[in-house]
């Protein structure tokens, strides 16, 4: 796949939950090398929104799409829960969700790359928040994919942890890769944002 | 490759929360045992209900191991991975499934000739016992698992998964029991036993793809 032809555009995109509006009017055109901040207050439907986007949520109006059908085997989402078992170790929990979105990579290498040097036979249980959203994120370590969808990454993390998730974003995106996340901090300059409020969206790029 | 990572996965997940793995067992073989106390120890009133007393008590097993199936993975965040990977969502549905039985269904059936022998049954139909719960409790593990799948979003869906499942669980029901009265009685078991082997058939080939569409239903779409 050529990273120029990755391409997501939305356009009106409009949600309603429980009778009441999310957003409306949501229209964007995103590619390769692009780096999306969503904000908005809570509630505002930030997750909603990613969720559509990665096409676990089906109620929605207006237009999503992706370049083309292998969007999926190009997507590395991490969504609100960082996805991780207890019963299962860092190691374990990684090399499953690799296999389940066949990704390749080396899971030690990401682990220790995350800090969790140390920690890989250690049952899930008995990690911090904060080192299983490491767990979690230590998927943007192995095989590069084309398109990150993070659901509050920085979330639990420290720190140091931060500066390291920004400079693995930007330089994701510097190789290419499209990056649309929700968190209030801000990776970097060259950020576009889309600010959900009050059923509005705004879009600063 | 996914489907055995999924199902290498799903086996130790099970395998290190025991309870899982012990409680249907455990309540399949309490509720047997005591019927005998409750009813009467004359083995021919035993040999009479126990085909009943047996596929009933292992369909309630199967039941209770399915109500927390999908909940850890949803509460976790496993199961958006799962839908959100590239990998079909039945591939993985069908490694947990079957890490599910393995270690929650085919106990009840390895204890089952244990149970027979105390209720009574005639030593010739052990094997008849054996294979008709061989049969159906995968069968019970796959229809209970559409159920779970969509009950999953709910807090508390134990009551409506009940709701949901028994009327399909039935048919497993009346040939699982039927097949081994048959037995007892000395008739023909070879068609009955087909019949749910048919039963298996249908639910073990289309149960998977109801199991990943009810996941999907209840992530949203």
């Amino acid at each position: 796949m050529s990273d120029t032809t990755l391409r997501l555009t939305l356009e009106q995109l409009q949600c309603e939950r429980d009778d009441r509006e999310l957003f409306r009017d949501v229209s964007l055109t995103a590619r390769a090398g692009e780096i999306w901040q969503i904000t908005g207050a809570n509630g505002a439907g930030k997750t909603t929104l990613l969720r559509i986007l990665v096409g676990l949520h089906g109620f929605y109006e207006g237009r999503r799409e992706w370049w083309d059908e292998s969007w999926r085997s190009e997507l590395l989402y991490l969504g609100h829960q960082p996805g991780v078992r207890e019963e299962l170790t860092p190691l374990e929990n990684l090399r499953f969700t690799c296999a389940l979105g066949a990704q390749s990579g080396d899971p030690m290498a990401a682990l220790s790359a995350v800090g969790l040097r140390g920690f890989e036979d250690v049952p899930a249980a008995h990690l911090s928040a904060g080192q299983k959203r490491r767990v979690a994120l230590a998927r943007l370590w192995l095989e590069r994919k084309g398109v990150w969808v993070l659901d509050e990454p920085y979330t639990a993390i420290d720190q140091d942890g931060v500066a390291q998730l920004d400079a693995q974003i930007q330089q994701a995106a510097d190789a290419g890769t499209l990056v649309l996340y929700t968190s209030h901090h801000q990776v970097g300059d060259g950020v576009r944002r889309l600010h959900l409020a009050k059923g509005r969206a705004e879009v600063r790029a | 490759m996914a489907f055995r990572a999924a199902l290498s996965r799903e086996l130790l997940v099970l395998w290190r929360s025991p309870a899982e793995i012990i409680n249907p067992l455990f309540f399949f073989v309490m509720v047997i045992s005591l019927f005998p106390l409750a009813i009467s120890p004359r083995p021919e009133t035993l040999a009479l209900i126990a085909p009943g007393v047996l596929w009933v008590a292992a369909l309630l097993a199967v039941m209770l191991s399915l109500d927390g199936l999908f909940r850890r993975d949803q509460e976790s965040g496993v199961l958006e991975q799962l839908l959100t990977s590239p990998v079909m969502t039945v591939v993985p549905v069908t490694a947990k499934l079957l890490a599910h039985w393995l270690l929650t269904g085919l106990p009840l059936v390895l204890v089952s000739p244990v149970l027979a022998h105390m209720l009574q049954l005639p030593d010739r139909v052990l094997g008849v016992v054996m294979l008709s719960l061989l049969l159906g409790t995968p069968a019970l593990t796959v229809i209970g698992a559409i159920g779970s799948a969509l009950t999953v979003g709910l807090n508390r869906g134990g009551i409506l998964l009940a709701v949901l499942v028994l009327p399909l669980y039935i048919p497993v029901l009346i040939f699982g029991a039927g097949v081994i009265r048959t037995a007892v009685e000395g008739g023909p078991v070879p068609g009955v036993l087909a019949i749910l082997g048919a039963l298996l058939a249908l639910t073990a080939s289309l149960g998977p793809l109801a199991v990943a569409a009810g996941l999907k239903i209840s992530s949203g779409n």
